[in-house]
Parts: C-alpha cells; sequence; structure tokens
C-alpha cells in the first residue's frame, strides 16, 4: 500500500471520527439543556411576576402590602406632610444617592424621582430590608418617621431612602405603570 | 370484471358489521365519525381561529357543567393554541370571581379572576356537581380527549391515535336520532356512540348555540368541530412544540447515527480482515 | 475460570502516580475500557450498553420530575398537570420518563431473551445471571410504584388489584397487605411510601448493576459460539478486542437505532403505551370497565388470571419469574449456546411465542370467547318474550351460565331487539393463557432439563478466533494482502 494513499485514507478516517464526536457532543448539549431549563421559574411563575393592584380605595395616609414575586411591596399614599419632610432633605446627606427606581435607573435620590402620582404621593417598594433581607415595620416607624427594620436597626426616611443603620441602599422600586387608579407592578423575570 | 366483484364483496362486508349491532351487556360502543384534523400526522398544528371558536362553543354552552381544572387564563394566548390577546383574555377573566384570602380578619372573599387564576368552575366541588346534574357527575373537560378511547386495535392506535378526539366529536353528533322503538331510554338520552348508548348528558349543541365572532356559520358540526380542537389542544398544548422538536432530534439522530455506523464500520474493518487489536 | 489476561495499568504522569497511590481510579477505568471482549459478538449483545443508558435516563428525569410532583392524593393529578403545562420542557421530561419505562422493559427482555437462547445463565455465570433476574425484579417494583403516582384511575385501582395480591397469602396476607398500604385501602399513606421507594429504588438497582458487571468482568462475556475466551495471554489477545473503542462505538450505534425508536414514541405518540384511564383523576368509588397493567406486565398477569384459584395464581405468578432464578441448574445440556442445539431452538422460539401470546391474553378480557359454538335465538321486541325463550331452553335441559340474554341497538336498521344466546362450547382467553401458561412452566421445569440429556448437539467451534475467521474469511479473501497491511496500524 502506498504511503500517501495510506495517509489519505487516515485523514478521511480522522475527519469522520471527527464530526462523529462533534455531532454526539451536540446531542449530548441538546439533552442537557432541559435538565438545566426546568429549574427556571415555570409559566406559572412568570405569570404571577406582573401584577394589578387597585389603589382607588387607599386613602392618605394608609399603607397596604401585596405580595409580588413572593415578597412584599410596601404601597403607601403619602400625606402632605410625609411628602414635604422627604423633599426638604438635601441629596447629600443621604448614604445612598441613587433613586434604586427600576423606571429610570439613573435618577438621582430626590424624592420626586422616587414617588408617583400628581403630587407624588404614591411610594410604591419592595419591602425587604437591602441590608439582610428582613421586611422593615411601616407607617411612620423608626427615626425618620418611615420605615424602620427592626432585625439590625436600620432607618428609612418618608421616602423609603436609608438614613441610618447598616443597609446599604435605598428600598428598591419596581418598573411599574400607573394610571391613576391601578399600580401595575411590571418587572417579569428578566433573563 | 375484477373491479366490480372487489366493490360487490366490500359493500356486503360492509352491511355484515353494521348489522352485526354491538351488544349493550358489553358496553361497546359503535365506531367513530373519522374526521379530519388540522393537528393530525407529524406536521400537524392547530388552527387558531378553530381553537378561538371552539372557546367560545366551550365558554358559552359546556361551561355551565364542566369544569376545565387544569387550564388557566393566561393559556388561552398561547401562541401555538387560541393566541387570544391578553387584553382579551383579561376582561373576560374579570366576569368571573373567584374565592381568595383569608382578608386580615380571616374572612375569604372574591375578587374578580386574572390571567393566571385557572378558569371558573361552574359547581365548587364534585358533590356539588352531581347532585346539581342528578347524580351524574359532569367530567372535567381538560383532559377529556386523551381520557377517552375511539379506536381499537394496536395498528389502528399507533396510527390513529387514541381516537379520543374523534368520540368526543361523535358524541356530540350522536344524538339526533330518535331512540330506537323498544329501546327505554328513561330520564337519560339517547346517543348513538356513547358506550351502552344511554348517556346522562342531555343534547348539548343543535346549531346556532353560539353565535361566532368569526361570522362563521354555526351549525352543529362545525360547532362540534370547533369545540373538540378545542378540546384536543387542552389537553395537549404542548403538541406543536412537541412534533416540532420530534422532527429535529430524529433528523439529528439519523446523521449521528450514519456517522457512528461509519465509524464502527472503519473501526472493525482491520479486525475483520484478520488483524489483532 | 476466573478473570481474563489484561494488561495492566501503567500510571504515566507523576498526577496520575500520585492519584493511582492513593484511589486506583485510573486502573478501574483502564480495566473497563480495554477489557477484553470476544470479537464475535453479534448485535443481540449491545442491550447491556443500552440498560445502562436507559437507567441514568430514568434517574436523571426521576430526580428533576421529583423537583416539581407533589406526592399527595389531593394534588398529585395536578402536579402531573402542572408539569406537562407549565415546566419548562416539564412534558418532553415527562415523556421521557414514562416512556422510558417501556424502553427499559424491552431492552431488558431482549437482553433476557438473549441469555436464554446463548446460555449465559450456565456455569460459572450462574450469579451474574441472578443478580440479573434480582435487578429485573427491582425494576418491576419501580415500575409499578412509579405508575402509582400520577394518581389517575388505572393508577389507583392497578395499586388495588396488585396489593390485593398479598392478601392472598395464608394467615399473614391480611395484615401483610394492610401494612404495605399503612391503611385498608390505597391512600394517601400508600401514595407517599411508593413515592419514596420509587426514587429509592432505582439505585439499589444501579448498586446491583455494579455488581453485575463485576461479576462478568470476572468471568467474561458469552458470545455466539458459547466457547469460552481462551486463558493463555497471547491466546486471548486472538479471541477478544478492546472494549473501547470495538464496543463503545459498535454499542453507541445500538443506543442510536434505540434512541430513534424512543424518540418516536416520546415525540408522535407519547400515549400509546399509557392508557387513557389514567388521565382520569383517580376515583375510588369508581372502578374503570377494565383494568390492564402496562404491557411489561402482561405476561404475568395473565398467568395469575389462568389459575382460578388466587393463591395459587398468586404463586404461579411469583414462580414465573422465581423459575428464572434457579434456571442454571434446570438446563442439563453440556452445550452452552443454542445455536448448536438444533432440537431447543425450536423449543425456545416457541417459548418467545408462548411469552408474547401471554401479552397478548394479558390484555384481554378472560372470559371472551377466540373461538366455539353459539347459537343465537331469534330477535325479541321485548324483554318478557326473551325471558320466556331463556325459560324455554333451560326447560329443554340447557345450563343456565351457558345463556347470555343481550339488548341489542341496531344502529342501520334503527331498532332495539333482545336475544339469548346459548354457548355449547366456547375456547376462551383464559383457556388459551392456561394452555401458554403450562408451556412457560413446562419450558423450564420439563423441557429444558430432560432436553439436555437427550439432545445431540452440533459441534461447536475450536475457538472464537477460528469461528470469526470462518466468519468473515470470505471478506478478507476478497481484498488480498488487506489482512497483512492493516494490523500495523
Amino acid at each position: 500500500m502506498a504511503k500517501a494513499h495510506s495517509d489519505h485514507e487516515s485523514t478521511r478516517r480522522d475527519f469522520l471520527f471527527i464530526a462523529t464526536g462533534a455531532t454526539g457532543a451536540v446531542i449530548a448539549g441538546s439533552a442537557v439543556w432541559p435538565l438545566i431549563d426546568q429549574m427556571n421559574p415555570d409559566a406559572s411563575v412568570l405569570a404571577l411576576a406582573s401584577i394589578d393592584v387597585d389603589v382607588s380605595g387607599v386613602e392618605e395616609g394608609q399603607q397596604i402590602t401585596v405580595m409580588w414575586r413572593g415578597k412584599p411591596v410596601f404601597i403607601r399614599k403619602r400625606t402632605a406632610d410625609e411628602i414635604a419632610t422627604a423633599r426638604d432633605v438635601s441629596i447629600d446627606l443621604l448614604p445612598d444617592g441613587n433613586a434604586r427606581n427600576a423606571n429610570d435607573p439613573d435618577a438621582k435620590a430626590d424624592d420626586a424621582d422616587r414617588s408617583f402620582g400628581e403630587n407624588g404621593e404614591w411610594m410604591v417598594m419592595v419591602g425587604v430590608c437591602t441590608h439582610l433581607g428582613c421586611v422593615p415595620i411601616g407607617d411612620g416607624a423608626g427615626d425618620f418617621g418611615g420605615w424602620y427594620c427592626p432585625c439590625h436597626g436600620s432607618h428609612y426616611d418618608t421616602a423609603g431612602r436609608i438614613r441610618k443603620g447598616p443597609a446599604p441602599q435605598n428600598l428598591p422600586i419596581p418598573e411599574i405603570a400607573f394610571d391613576g387608579d391601578v399600580i401595575s407592578i411590571l418587572n417579569e423575570y428578566k433573563a | 370484471m375484477r373491479k366490480t366483484l372487489k366493490t360487490r364483496a366490500a359493500a356486503g362486508a360492509a352491511v355484515l358489521a353494521l348489522t352485526a349491532a354491538p351488544s349493550f351487556a358489553a358496553g361497546g360502543g359503535v365506531g367513530v365519525i373519522d374526521h379530519d384534523w388540522s393537528f393530525e400526522g407529524p406536521f400537524g398544528t392547530f388552527d387558531k381561529a378553530e381553537l378561538q371558536r371552539g372557546w367560545q362553543v366551550y365558554s358559552q354552552v359546556c361551561s355551565s357543567c364542566h369544569s376545565m381544572e387544569y387550564l388557566h387564563y393566561r393559556d388561552l394566548s398561547d401562541p401555538n393554541g387560541p393566541a387570544l390577546p391578553p387584553e382579551q383574555v383579561k376582561a373576560m377573566a374579570a366576569e368571573f370571581e373567584v374565592e381568595v384570602g383569608p382578608d386580615s380578619e380571616g374572612e375569604m372573599f372574591t375578587r374578580p379572576a386574572i390571567l393566571s387564576d385557572k378558569l371558573a368552575k361552574p359547581f365548587p366541588n364534585k358533590e356539588a356537581a352531581m347532585s346539581a346534574n342528578g347524580g351524574a357527575y359532569p367530567p372535567d373537560l381538560t383532559l377529556i380527549t386523551k381520557a377517552r378511547t375511539g379506536y381499537t386495535g394496536i395498528i389502528k392506535q399507533m396510527m390513529e391515535g387514541t381516537g379520543g378526539v374523534e368520540y368526543v366529536y361523535s358524541l356530540m353528533l350522536g344524538y339526533t336520532e330518535e331512540p330506537p322503538e323498544g329501546f327505554d331510554v328513561g330520564d337519560l338520552s339517547y346517543n348513538k356512540y356513547f358506550p351502552g348508548h344511554l348517556i346522562a348528558m342531555g343534547q348539548p349543541l343543535y346549531g346556532d348555540d353560539v353565535e361566532y365572532q368569526d361570522g362563521t356559520e354555526a351549525t352543529i358540526e362545525q360547532q362540534a368541530h370547533d369545540l373538540v380542537a378545542f378540546l384536543a389542544w387542552a389537553a395537549e398544548p404542548q403538541m406543536v412544540e412537541r412534533k416540532q422538536a420530534g422532527l429535529r432530534n430524529i433528523i439529528l439522530l439519523i446523521i449521528f447515527g450514519a456517522l457512528v455506523w461509519y465509524s464502527n464500520k472503519k473501526l472493525w474493518k482491520p479486525i475483520k480482515e484478520g488483524g489483532e487489536a | 475460570m476466573g478473570n481474563i489476561p489484561q494488561d495492566h495499568y501503567k500510571p504515566t504522569s507523576n498526577a496520575e502516580k500520585w492519584i493511582d497511590d492513593r484511589l486506583p481510579v485510573g486502573g478501574l477505568a483502564h480495566h473497563l475500557a480495554t477489557f477484553p471482549t470476544p470479537k464475535n459478538l453479534n448485535w443481540m449483545y449491545v442491550f447491556g450498553g443500552i440498560l445502562a443508558l436507559c437507567l441514568v435516563i430514568q434517574i436523571v428525569t426521576g430526580i428533576v420530575l421529583a423537583m416539581h410532583y407533589t406526592p399527595h392524593v389531593d394534588y398529585a393529578f395536578a402536579s402531573v398537570e402542572h408539569i406537562m403545562r407549565d415546566v419548562n420542557g416539564g412534558w418532553l421530561l415527562r415523556y421521557i420518563h414514562s416512556n422510558g419505562a417501556s424502553m427499559f422493559f424491552i431492552a431488558v427482555y431482549l437482553h433476557i431473551f438473549r441469555g436464554l437462547f446463548y446460555g449465559s445463565y450456565k456455569a460459572p455465570r450462574e450469579l451474574l445471571w441472578i443478580v440479573g433476574v434480582l435487578i429485573y425484579l427491582l425494576m418491576m417494583g419501580t415500575a409499578f410504584m412509579g405508575y402509582v403516582l400520577p394518581w389517575g384511575q388505572m393508577s389507583f385501582h392497578g395499586t388495588a388489584v396488585i396489593t390485593g395480591l398479598f392478601g392472598a397469602i395464608p394467615i399473614v396476607g391480611d395484615m401483610l397487605q394492610t401494612w404495605l398500604l399503612g391503611a385498608g385501602a390505597v391512600g394517601q399513606p400508600a401514595l407517599n411510601r411508593f413515592f419514596s421507594l420509587h426514587y429509592l429504588l432505582p439505585f439499589a438497582i444501579a448498586g446491583l448493576t455494579a455488581v453485575h458487571i463485576w461479576a462478568l468482568h470476572h468471568v467474561g462475556n458469552t458470545n455466539p459460539t458459547g466457547v469460552e475466551v481462551r486463558r493463555d495471554p497471547a491466546k486471548t489477545k486472538k479471541d477478544t478486542v478492546p472494549f473501547n473503542p470495538f464496543y463503545t462505538v459498535k454499542d453507541l450505534f445500538a443506543i442510536v437505532v434505540f434512541l430513534i425508536l424512543f424518540a418516536a414514541f416520546v415525540f408522535f405518540m407519547p400515549n400509546y403505551l399509557g392508557h387513557p384511564d389514567n388521565y382520569i383523576p383517580a376515583d375510588p368509588l369508581k372502578t374503570p370497565s377494565h383494568i390492564v397493567p402496562e404491557w411489561y406486565f402482561l405476561p404475568f398477569y395473565a398467568i395469575l388470571r389462568s389459575i382460578p384459584d388466587k393463591l395459587f395464581g398468586v404463586i404461579a405468578m411469583f414462580g414465573a419469574i422465581a423459575v428464572l432464578a434457579v434456571l442454571p441448574w434446570l438446563d442439563t445440556s453440556r452445550t452452552r449456546s443454542g445455536t448448536y442445539r438444533p432440537v431447543f431452538k425450536q423449543f425456545f422460539w416457541l417459548f418467545v411465542i408462548c411469552c408474547i401470546g401471554l401479552g397478548w391474553v394479558g390484555a384481554k378480557n378472560p372470559d371472551d370467547v377466540i373461538f366455539g359454538s353459539t347459537t343465537v335465538s331469534e330477535h325479541y321486541a321485548t324483554e318478557d318474550e326473551v325471558l320466556a325463550e331463556q325459560d324455554r331452553l333451560i326447560a329443554e335441559g340447557a345450563s343456565p351460565s351457558s345463556l347470555v340474554v343481550v339488548q341489542h341497538v341496531d344502529i342501520e336498521a334503527h331498532k332495539a331487539y333482545w336475544d339469548v344466546t346459548q354457548t355449547h362450547f366456547a375456547f376462551r382467553y383464559i383457556h388459551l393463557g392456561q394452555l401458554l401458561t403450562v408451556y412457560y412452566f413446562a419450558y423450564f421445569l420439563l423441557i429444558l432439563p430432560m432436553l439436555g440429556l437427550v439432545e445431540r448437539s452440533r459441534e461447536t467451534p475450536e475457538s472464537i478466533e477460528a469461528a470469526f475467521a470462518a466468519k468473515h474469511s470470505k471478506k478478507a479473501s476478497a481484498t488480498p494482502g488487506g489482512a497483512v497491511a492493516t494490523p500495523a496500524e
């Protein structure tokens, strides 16, 4: 058998083996994917990723808590006093200068950039302390008349901004849509 | 000449099959109507318009007695299914009240249904359903086409499925005849296709039971067809995805199989020629 | 017999040596990869690899399904529908798992029949065989308990029937059944414990599989000739090829073909092997008209039903499996492979047909008539008339049990009528089941012990090498020079 022929033969064989191995790898990969993907949020969980909350019945100074994606969301219609107190604070005094508002990620932590409604009377925040995940107490609790986390003593003001204590960030505001009566909390799971 | 003979033989067989009537005691039904569906075969898909009309029939006729326990309002927007716009489904859902709670005082309360809710049920539980229907339980319809058989035989079922779809379709159309003389139906109804012919459900479809939004003429056949297509989707909403994935995977496996076959040949060639490994 | 001579593992790098001094995993991998395997294995020897894959598929899909399933009587059925509808790819995982059970049994039956034909159970492979029978038993237990979990009508009433079998055992039967179910009937305790055991047993199967392979590697594979691999190292090399790559690639091809069949079921007829009644949630008050187990249990179900006595039916059913365990001592033939046993071959194929026949009978109503002779009365319009006719026949000496009164609806003529059928003689499915059951046991208990003593086997080849060369000599001589040139590669 000539050497050239045998080389040619073995190249062809190598190519066959490589093609077989590559196809096998593709098949093995596509077989593994469903096993991983099944742990992602399923359709019933995704269906609850957006909720509508009718707030037409909420009075001034009243706070309701709704469950969204397994977490509490505080919705508060603030009094004029609370709004005034919050708007009076200089940004420089705040430990966290970012609004933490999913609707406007770059906004500064001005009260106007964290509140909703005609006069900024509505606060909508995920009610989970940014320190270690406890649920803060509301309705004017804490040194700043907003929310207070009993676990490690974080104080939030009437705009839900961290003022004192170990929490690093303001209470986060989810993406919402508001038509005056219904607050839709929109944020779907993002890949 | 030969053709004539054949035809005659076939016709004779058909007459025999029909006169050899099924026995009452054995609970046998007659063969179901073989009907064409868009979702048959390896490439079959659901027809959006059919499913939307079928949903109309279910929600306006069947849903007064039959639940669809495993379906959510959100499912009606399935792009492989009825694909109704979410806004429209939202409005439809809001017409139903669901019991939720407890509230802060420990009381259960109702609110309008939302997309993530299950379809509202006509009866709160099985017992209530039975007592309202003279002791007969109107079965849940979500899986009805998978839970019934119309075809028998190993080969027939392999080629055409269990025939549950055809059975439900036939059942919808099986009320049209009066019971035969001498056949006592009592409080029940006579249905040509129901095993034993005595069914507790009264005739559900007559024609023009709904007014189709898309203007299709609502004959009894049309309504039965649309309804059953909708039920088939509800029983197996992933069917389209499944068949498409199947074709992809089988093609991939065939290619891989061919490569492995040639690799194996090459590998064994020297051994078969008397060599040692 | 003992081990087949095989090259030992020599760690090459320092890292390999470091590991090998502490954990001889490299040696194990080397042993498995280079295991000398007879070079004449045919396509019936691929099912071991396929079965290993089946076990992996079932365990992996089972574990992920358990992440979404709820073992509670109120939620089990709904949680399966949740998997089918909501979980990402859940329908695929569930259909793979449910059809995977069937595929597993297809492969195991072919594997067992292979062993039966080629005498794989004969000395020195008795323990290898018995471990295999134990694996098969565990598979049946696992499959049975898995079928309970969807909590459909067949799940529920099938469990009631099968656990009812234990009630047949004298004295302790009822107690045992109650203990098994944790209650007087099938319910929450049974569902929950079956879920737990269904999760556990596959790992026991995996453990026994390791023992099965251990035993296999001690005694070596059988092969179609039934001739042992020669133990002289130089001759061993002529009889065998290293498992990898020769059988890894060959098995891989078989696996791909098997997966295509598997995929055809999963993607295009996922419910074909299941039962429609299992899409109806379990209802303890309403029994399906025709309870049948999954297809892979049908032959044993037929044996159970062919015996009219409950206790003896149960004994026969379990005996049908137990007889496999003692098979190595029942077959008295000195020739291992069926290839060289002309008479055995015929009984063997008859046995295969018998098993398929039992499966067929198991799916049928035992009282249905296969053939017989009957007389049908004329048609009567009313029930009173037909009852009068019945009385007349009894007065003439007909036995009441031979008479069946039925109301018919003639769809075509649109008429209802009554008639009475008198059965003079009938060969029913139960009778066929009885005949086949007799053959099933006779095969093991009479035919195999006696045949070995009287049958004259054909001469077996001198060695695997000789048999292999004889089979492929045609090809080798067709390519002169090739046989000389290729070994160098």
